[in-house]
């Protein structure tokens, strides 16, 4: 069974080697990314010298972490899982002997590996050399980051597990899916880090689990957050994952129920 | 008069499908109006922590978003070929649109066609207008006209490239993933263009001329003239023009390049 899996992963990671020439164009884009939040930063910056507990080159640090970090854990499981439903392969996945969920993960994972190796690695070379990006000394640090980020990835992949189910009750979710993409952006801190927040939008962002994403482990990785504090992190981080096992669980009991296949 | 009525009757075809789920229809327009939301309140929350953004006040640059939310309303109404690789090439539907008379892109245009996208202009309009006032501009009939010469301008813009981005699919067969990409980069045309350094400002000034949907126009009825940007907007018409013969051209190249699926 577990070699099914692991088939899965390597099928996907050979897919994506296949169109590997398109994530070239992708890394020059992220690298644009950085650099327009990094101009974007330095004018709100202005003159001052801190701003929600960064300085500006932590800032800049923590825009080309959190890029990157996106490179690797971003997915279309949320597409791709909607897509199935529609168009009715579901069914036929239903009858399989593995579970589909496992599956999504899987692919999902192979993908994972491949926008590691050949997006996020390379991205975070040349933005270390086109910017002012100081990364952390001690190789604890790293290590910590790394465990971090393959939270990160479940946590998100969870999430759009989550989004692309709900197309089993509505009929078209493109709209939901739209929507999504921007919260994820906003709310994980890729965007604007979460302690900039109008105070009411922090706390509450302290009970999602979208922070777990991005905003905390790249606080860690920029050394803003250190010692028994950065291993809080990890641990809210496993809880968010273990906690959001239940509602997809939960949905996809349901909805296996009233699965009906328009036009199929 | 032939193209009219094709529109016409495209329109009314969208009407009949979309009122069969009429809940879902409301959902979307929920949903766009809170995908704009969303970019609104990073403005809002960068200007609770600065005063000014290279030198450019709050209501400014709201006012800047609100011009920016114009074209790209419209734009996205009559432009949805987000998976077009996928639908008329890897599935073939492009045989079936090649065989009749209208031009091929008019005809996948309304086959897409997503009216709800015009309630963003709307609402774009509003911001403007709420920002108007809040910054005391004084408002002529010309100011009218030039708005309909930038949206048209901008508009322009944004079907060029993406026309020209669509068009890749003739001539790769590989899925490219750069539309969403292309997405991230049209959005920094909303903030000030001096705050980048000057490979950025002439990437988004020339090459992939994003500022000229957002702050170039807008800095004409601002009346901000640093850099020349208000006497640089005259010319939005002229590069919409630029751009749209391009990406027509590279689409016509490519129609060429098209075989069909196998089987």
């Amino acid at each position: 069974m577990l070699s099914a899996y692991m088939d899965l992963i390597r099928i996907r990671f050979i897919m994506m080697l296949a169109y590997r020439v398109n994530y070239y164009s992708g890394i020059l884009i992220y690298t644009l990314n950085i650099g327009a939040y990094y101009f974007l930063w330095q004018a709100i910056y202005n003159n001052q010298t801190e701003l929600g507990g960064f300085t500006l080159a932590q800032m800049t640090t923590y825009v080309a972490v959190s890029w990157m970090a996106r490179a690797f854990y971003f997915n279309n499981l949320d597409r791709e899982i909607a897509n199935e439903i529609r168009d009715g392969s579901v069914a036929i996945q239903f009858i399989r002997p593995y579970s589909y969920l496992m599956v999504k993960m899987m692919q999902g994972f192979g993908e994972g590996i491949f926008r590691l190796v050949l997006f996020m690695a390379p991205g975070m070379v040349l933005a270390c050399l086109l910017f002012p990006v100081s990364l952390p000394t001690d190789p604890g640090t790293w290590a910590l980051y790394l465990v971090m980020l393959a939270f990160s990835f479940l946590i998100n992949s969870q999430i759009n597990m989550l989004t692309g189910l709900f197309a089993f009750f509505v009929e078209n979710n493109e709209g939901m899916l739209r929507m999504k993409r921007v919260l994820v952006d906003l709310f994980t801190g890729v965007v604007v880090p979460i302690s900039l927040f109008p105070g009411w939008l922090e706390v509450l962002m302290k009970w999602l689990p979208f922070q777990a994403i991005t905003y905390l482990p790249s606080s860690v990785f920029t050394g803003r957050t250190t010692g028994v504090d950065a291993w809080h992190v990890l641990l809210l981080q496993a809880i968010w994952f273990l906690v959001l096992i239940v509602p997809i669980l939960w949905v996809w009991r349901k909805a296996r129920t009233r699965l009906f296949v328009q036009g199929g | 008069m032939f193209y009219a009525t094709l529109l016409w009757e495209y329109m009314k075809n969208y009407a009949k499908t979309r009122l069969t789920y009429r809940a879902d229809f409301w959902l979307e327009v929920l949903s766009d109006l809170m995908f704009q939301g969303l970019n609104l309140i990073f403005i809002l929350i960068v200007f609770q922590h600065t005063p000014t953004l290279g030198g450019w006040s709050e209501a400014e640059v709201v006012f800047v978003y609100g011009f920016f939310m114009v074209p790209y309303g419209i734009f996205t109404t009559f432009f949805n070929l987000w998976n077009f690789s996928e639908r008329y090439i890897v599935k073939g539907e492009m045989d079936r649109v090649l065989t009749r008379p209208a031009h091929n892109l008019y005809q996948i245009l309304l086959e897409n066609i997503d009216p709800p996208s015009l309630i963003g202009s709307a609402v774009g309009l509003v911001i403007m207008g709420l920002s108007w006032s809040q910054l005391g501009l004084p408002f002529e009939v010309l100011d009218l006209v030039m708005l309909l010469v930038f949206v048209i301008g901008a508009v322009m813009i944004y079907a060029g490239l993406y026309t020209a981005l669509t068009a890749i699919s003739f001539y790769s067969d590989a899925p490219t993933g750069i539309l969403p990409l292309m997405y991230n980069i049209q959005g920094y045309g909303r903030y000030p263009i001096n705050i980048y350094n000057k490979a950025i400002r002439f990437l988004l000034t020339w090459l992939l001329p994003f500022a000229f949907v957002g702050v170039i126009p807008a800095s004409y009825f601002l009346g901000r003239n640093e850099d020349g940007l208000s006497t640089l907007a005259l010319y939005t018409p002229l590069v919409g023009a630029i751009v749209l013969v391009i990406g027509l051209t590279i689409w016509n190249r490519g129609i060429k390049r098209y075989r069909g699926a196998g089987s």
